[in-house]
């Protein structure tokens, strides 16, 4: 909304400059987003003058030579172009020196040989109109030579205020000027809408027009009818209203319902009466597919929550958004139709979206206006009618109200208010809020019962309501700083938080940069991973196809950092995420309107991924690691330490994974995960190189299964453990995670320790054989262990590979 | 009987030119060895008259202790020696640079200002609580007191997966979600991703983060949200941040306000050297967030849950992570954070 500072001064004015206004404004919730000047800039150089001679140019056709007295010894020489100006006149002049709406200066000059000191001004040149075509002509009463901004508006300010959807009432110049005298306590000038005009005739509106509505779109439609209405430009006064206020001045009466709109936030609309068929207005539901050309030529297709104004035969206007051309006001037009009417605030907003068809009528009824304001809006439109087109009010006004509203009552207890608040407000400053803003406060005992004026009924309905008001122009500013009392209240971290800072610090330190990645990826992605079969959760309304569905895992969004950066210079990556990742659960149309219980309708897993392009980097003398399934696995182990899970790999491919290097991650007998080297084929979708390591673990198990882990003392360091390396020959084929196993079965209880550490193909141990080196620890609690013990225990490990055909290698 | 004395000079002569430890093994065993003349000198002393025995054995102790001394000086030095020739042949080139060092990894901008805003509340006494994503229209607007028409609700403005059914336009629906599962009093903080269909521009992507705030208690005041957010400011931009709060509207909350802290770039003075600040665009004040005292209707959808409007009361705020960590970065363009281009993550994110 932007507001004209002058005129917002013709019905408050608190005597500070236009940036404090805007301040107090701004903490009263009318926020400023911009402060605009309209018109000139130092209004010094613009003067009153009056024409004294006007010769025709002598090299040029369409120019004058003015000598113009601008109250100086010397008359100013101006060369003019315009073709209305005569000796005489009265006039506008701009002196060199002037800066004029548009930033430039004026400057002395020269015009076909003869020298111009100055310019002869037409209303756009001073910012009131948009008129150019002829210099503007003064009342010849001015006084010659006084600054023309005694006399015109050429220079002003305007706010443009942010309006929250709550408050309609902003939408109009006279609501903010009634908020800036609640909050600044400045004078209000009486509301612009108090007065009417009077009617004059025998004859009735009501003979002039029939009017009929459905009332479950329309509150109220009023209708006044004038004759003898002269269209003609508008005042001055009122152009540059409306030009500072954002809007173009076109004809007096159309200038009219523009002017009542932005003074009382209330649209209206003028028919020309003899063009609206049959006499007749209807407003009804549009019917599906039905058409109409609307005031802009474009051609519109309504469907049937529309609502339309129609005369006898057809649709003259989108109710509350735009007219039609059909009985649009014309200079030909002498009779006009008023309308104010109250439109149902969600049906227009409806309409506008779906035309995408927003204007400045379908931005004020949207917010819900009061059916009161039409009547109001009604008042003032007609005495300008009659002082500005000369028209004649008809007696009587079409009112089609047929479920009137009475007022709303709220009740206003003060210590309710003080406790929400946590300040101490008098309640004589609650009742002075309360009557500024237009409240009519009645005190009864410990309450305010609190009648609410039309203008603010749909925002103030609650207890908490007004409270908002006091609060708001009372001044939050006074508001003291306390903090809550609060004694149940710990802050903590939930086990899982705890867990993913770990482990992302973990991989942050280890050298892995984290992404985040949208949620949504695209279904090619998904197919270009081989996971074509994957259930999928899809938007209904995607942004675009590449953003459609969302992601099962977590991998796509990586190759897809992955890709950005090796197009940007940095193929070699080290990156993770930590996020959700979605699949159906329920069937999603199940959803009814009430409260779901806590049930979410979608399985939503928190995921923790990491990939590799690079394991570590080279340098002068060490080539770079490669990224390998065993690079990825390193970081695993890391994670899986800090988590405290006892877990395994098990051989299972994946699609989109290198055959013969990828693995599913188990623990507690679920799949949790999985790791391995991108297949080959995969990593070339996304522009990749081999090899790419990867893996992907479902965080939301992993805490679930050590969810009751506990953590104790063991006794390691009262008695010594006893340190042995075995080398154990099995067939190719034999898994090392399977000789752990057997190994550790026959190391019983005294086995602690257990890792491989070096593997070895070769001569000594035969074809297809290999020997895997393995540091055991053994350990009791209670003792420390003989070698007879120790030996037996070795014994037994012989005995357990013997079972899959292994043996120890002397 | 040799001339002990001669045989020291002669071995002194040896040991003093050797050059190699090597050589000096060599003359050790030669003159100090099982059959050198020293030692059989000092066997064979039994031999000799018993007048004699005492003077030769002691000068033969002598010349022993005095050539195995100078052998272990003379070994000593060779050894210091060779060290040196082979320690100024290990010389490398000291301007070369070090073995790579594994990269300090970096968290996204994203999570550090989300870790830093759950420490801070964290130690205000609030929860960090998260949510479903993909949530139902119930969470997301009805319970939040969005009337059925309400604008926010059309697809422009809301991902939907099916009817009813949608991904989440603020991290809000924990409000409820977090008042079901939990009576009165609670104080909770609610990160995580929000979406919305705006088409990426400088200032709009379609997912973003958030976090929530909520407390409901029985005496919690206006006054007490102004305390809160101000000492999160404080932590958050600085100890000398003021915050300002000041009317706004969010169909869940009433009063609603819209907070500002002062500008931690400009101190709130609106100018940098004499230039308009960039940060709050010479405002001196930088809006952060929206919050006000929670609905009474919001309550209302949980009141079966210990939250009588008349009894409890409290307040929610829900801020912009993004909006924050642009702020204190001065990151240009919020499509920079999502395409996860190493040049700029790299540039934040190593420490604590």
């Amino acid at each position: 909304m932007r507001v004209p500072v002058a005129w917002l001064r013709s019905y408050c004015d608190p005597g500070t400059s236009a940036e404090e206004i805007a301040d107090a404004l701004t903490m009263a919730g009318d926020k400023l987003e911009r402060l605009y000047r309209t018109g000139v800039g130092d209004v010094s150089r613009f003067l009153t003058g009056r024409v004294l001679r006007v010769d025709r140019h002598p090299d040029a056709d369409r120019l004058t030579v003015c000598r113009v007295d601008v109250g100086r010894p010397e008359p100013q020489t101006i060369v003019c172009g315009a073709p209305n100006v005569a000796a005489g006149q009265t006039v506008a002049v701009a002196l060199p020196g002037a800066v004029m709406p548009d930033g430039t200066e004026l400057r002395e000059a020269k015009l076909r040989g003869v020298a111009s000191s100055g310019m002869i001004l037409a209303e756009d040149e001073v910012g009131i109109g948009e008129d150019h075509f002829g210099i503007l002509v003064l009342p010849g009463d001015l006084p010659v030579g006084a600054p023309l901004a005694e006399h015109l508006p050429i220079a002003d300010e305007a706010l443009e205020l942010e309006i929250t959807p709550n408050r309609p009432d902003l939408m109009g110049v006279y609501g903010v000027a009634r908020d800036l005298h609640a909050v600044t306590a400045a004078p209000l000038a009486e509301d612009p809408t108090a007065r009417d005009a009077e009617p004059a005739g025998d004859d009735r509106a009501e003979d002039h027009v029939s009017i009929e509505i459905d009332p479950e779109i329309c509150l109220r439609f009023t209708a006044r009818v004038f004759d003898d209405v002269r269209i003609g430009p508008s005042p001055l006064w009122l152009k540059q209203r409306l030009v500072a206020a954002g809007q173009r001045p076109i004809s007096n009466v159309v200038d009219i319902t523009n002017y009542v709109m932005l003074a009382t936030a209330q649209p209206l609309h003028a028919f020309d009466l003899d063009e609206v068929r049959g006499s007749r207005i209807v407003v009804r539901r549009a019917g599906e597919g039905e058409t109409m050309t609307t005031l802009d030529d474009v051609q519109r297709t309504f469907d049937p929550e529309a609502a339309l104004v129609c005369d006898a035969e057809g649709p003259s206007g989108i109710a509350g958004i735009m007219g039609g051309q059909i009985s649009e006001v014309s200079s030909r037009t002498t009779r006009v139709l008023m309308e104010a009417a109250t439109w149902v605030g969600p049906n227009i907003m409806r309409t506008s979206r779906t035309l995408g068809l927003r204007t400045e009528a379908s931005a004020r009824f949207e917010k819900q206006l009061h059916p009161e304001q039409a009547m109001a809006a009604q008042r003032l439109a007609a005495r300008l009618m009659v002082e500005l087109c000369g028209a004649r009010m008809l007696p009587g006004t079409v009112d089609v109200y047929p479920n009137p509203l009475p007022p709303r009552v709220v009740s206003l207890r003060i210590e309710r208010m003080e406790k929400l608040l946590g300040e101490h407000v008098e309640p004589e400053r609650v009742d002075g809020i309360l009557e500024r803003l237009g409240f009519a406060p009645r005190r009864e005992d410990g309450r305010i019962a609190v009648t609410v004026p039309p203008w603010r009924d749909s925002d103030v309905q609650r207890e908490a309501d007004l409270i908002e008001e006091v609060a708001r122009v009372h001044g939050l500013d006074k508001l003291p700083t306390t903090m809550p009392s609060r004694e149940q209240a710990v802050g903590r971290l939930t086990a899982s938080q705890r867990l993913r800072r770990r482990v992302e610090d973990l991989l942050r330190d280890r050298g892995l940069d984290e992404c985040i990645t949208y949620s949504f990826t695209s279904p090619a992605a998904i197919e270009r991973l081989r996971l074509g079969e994957t259930p999928l959760l899809r938007l209904g309304n995607p942004l675009s196809e590449e953003l459609s569905v969302m992601r099962p895992l977590l991998l796509p969004g990586l190759l897809d950092a992955a890709r950005h950066n090796a197009a940007h210079g940095r193929p070699d990556v080290r990156l993770f995420e930590s996020a959700h990742v979605y699949s159906p659960a329920l069937p999603l149309d199940g959803a009814g309107p009430g409260s779901p219980g806590g049930a979410s309708p979608a399985r939503e897993r928190h995921h923790l991924a990491v990939l590799l392009t690079e394991a570590a980097p080279g340098g002068w003398r060490s080539d770079p690691r490669p990224a390998d399934f065993f690079a990825a696995r390193s970081l695993l182990e890391a994670t899986m330490e800090v988590a405290g899970l006892d877990w395994r790999v098990e051989e299972s491919g994946r699609p989109f994974l290198h055959p013969g290097r990828a693995a599913s991650v188990a623990a507690g007998g679920r799949e949790i995960g999985w790791i391995g080297e991108l297949h080959p084929l995969v990593g070339r979708e996304w522009d990749a190189r081999d090899p790419i390591a990867a893996f992907e673990l479902d965080v939301d198990a992993v805490v679930e299964l050590t969810s009751d882990r506990i953590e104790a003392y063991s006794d390691v360091t009262s008695f010594p453990a006893v340190l042995q390396d075995i080398a154990v020959v099995v067939a190719e084929d034999v898994p090392a995670a399977r000789v752990e196993d057997i190994v550790r079965a026959g190391g019983g209880d005294l086995l602690g320790e257990l890792r491989v550490f070096d593997v070895y193909r070769g001569e000594q141990v035969g074809q297809g054989r290999k020997s895997l080196a393995l540091r055991l620890e053994f350990r009791a609690p209670d003792r420390t262990l003989t070698d007879d013990e120790v030996a037996e225990r070795r014994a037994a490990i012989e005995r357990e590979l013997a079972g899959i055909g292994g043996r120890l290698r002397a | 009987m040799p001339d002990l004395q001669q045989l020291r000079a002669e071995a002194e002569a040896a040991i003093g030119a050797a050059e190699r430890a090597s050589e000096l093994e060599d003359l050790r065993v030669r003159y100090l060895g099982r059959k050198s003349e020293l030692t059989q000198t000092l066997r064979s002393i039994g031999e000799l008259p018993p007048e004699q025995r005492g003077p030769v054995g002691k000068q033969a102790n002598e010349v022993r202790r005095a050539l195995e001394a100078l052998l272990g000086r003379r070994t000593a030095e060779l050894e210091a020696a060779e060290l040196d020739r082979r320690l100024a042949e290990d010389r490398v080139d000291i301007t070369l640079p070090g073995d790579p060092p594994l990269p300090a990894g970096h968290l996204h901008l994203v999570s550090q200002i989300r870790r830093r805003m759950e420490d801070i509340f964290l130690g205000l006494g609030f929860s960090v609580v998260e949510g479903p994503e993909v949530e139902y229209e119930y969470y997301n607007f009805t319970a939040l007191n969005h009337p059925p028409e309400h604008p926010a609700r059309l697809p422009q403005d809301t991902f939907y997966l099916a009817e009813r059914v949608l991904l989440r336009t603020h991290t809000s629906p924990m409000q409820i979600r977090a008042m079901e599962l939990q009576q009165p009093p609670i104080y909770i903080v609610v990160p995580g991703r929000v979406y919305r269909p705006d088409t990426p521009d400088a200032t709009h992507v379609p997912m973003f983060h958030q976090l929530e705030g909520l407390a409901v208690d029985e005496d919690i005041t206006l006054a007490d949200l102004q305390g809160c957010l101000l000492q999160f400011a404080r932590q958050m931009f600085g100890e000398d941040t003021k915050v300002r709060l000041r009317p706004g509207y969010f169909p869940f909350t009433e009063p609603s306000v819209e907070v500002d802290v002062s500008c931690f770039r400009c101190g709130g003075s609106g100018f940098v050297a004499d230039e308009r600040c960039p940060t709050c665009k010479g405002e001196g004040w930088i809006e952060i967030l929206g919050s006000g005292m929670v609905d009474p209707n919001v309550l209302d959808y949980v009141a079966a849950n210990g939250y009588d409007n008349e009894r409890v009361q409290g307040f929610a705020w829900g801020m912009g992570i993004e909006r924050i960590a642009m702020l204190v970065y001065e990151v240009p363009d919020l499509r920079m954070l999502f395409e996860n281009d190493l040049r700029l993550l790299d540039q934040f994110g190593a420490g604590p």
